[in-house]
């Protein structure tokens, strides 16, 4: 029988992570969650993340993903601001 | 053949990473060498905090290579090394090294590593200023 939820990491990198405290944190979502419906969930329950959210681009087990991305159980999933090095 | 692609919290040794290069079919190396600025816009800079997603980035630095490997065939070897970690001014933040038999294309092969860095690779900087900080957004730069 398939699973109702499943959980995830998520992880948080500069301005994002200092205005939330924390460089990681688990969630449990429904299965069948987009990264769309994910990074909502993340800003109704976190306000902070709202000035972020709008230029964020996502990463899940370290690839680039668009939006309609369909998460598992178990995956890693990264919000990457802007980059900017060298 | 010598491939480097690494985010470090140590300092970088320019000479190391050049020198790991070292083959009897390389007729030229280049490099770019990215270091710390003391100022951005008229405001002294007194240092930098680089944060990187390390292990993505080191992926997305390997893919650079590869990038280049089939972009231009006759660049053999490709060394990416990024510190993070709190810069002081002055400091190297990044090499790039490639090697070849041959001098052409190897700038324009430079060139795009560089661009590519700054396009996908999950590196942020921070300036800290005398009185105050901010973390460097790629899109309100130039």
């Amino acid at each position: 029988m398939e699973k109702m939820e499943i959980n995830v990491r998520v992880k948080f990198f500069a301005a994002a992570r200092e205005s939330l405290g924390t460089g990681e944190i688990g969630l449990t979502i429904p299965t069948g969650s987009t990264v769309s419906d994910l990074l909502n969930l993340l800003t109704e329950k976190y306000p902070p993340l709202r000035a972020y959210s709008r230029f964020v681009s996502v990463a899940v087990n370290r690839a680039y993903v668009g939006m309609q991305t369909e998460l598992r159980d178990g995956d890693e999933v990264a919000c990457l601001p802007p980059v900017g090095g060298g | 053949m010598v491939e480097r692609f690494e985010i470090t919290t140590e300092v970088i040794s320019i000479g190391d990473v050049v020198a790991q290069l070292a083959d009897p079919a390389n007729g030229a190396i280049v490099t770019f060498i990215g270091v710390v600025r003391g100022e951005t816009d008229g405001r002294e800079v007194r240092y930098l905090e680089y944060e990187a997603y390390p292990e993505m980035a080191e992926e997305q630095l390997c893919q650079i290579g590869k990038e280049i490997r089939v972009r231009w065939p006759s660049i053999r070897q490709v060394a990416i090394v990024h510190r993070v970690g709190r810069l002081e001014v002055g400091e190297t933040a990044v090499v790039i090294a490639l090697s070849a038999a041959h001098r052409s294309e190897m700038f324009d092969a430079l060139h795009y590593a560089i661009d590519r860095l700054k396009e996908i690779v999950p590196i942020w900087k921070k300036e800290v200023w005398a009185d105050g900080e901010k973390w460097v957004n790629a899109l309100e730069t130039h």
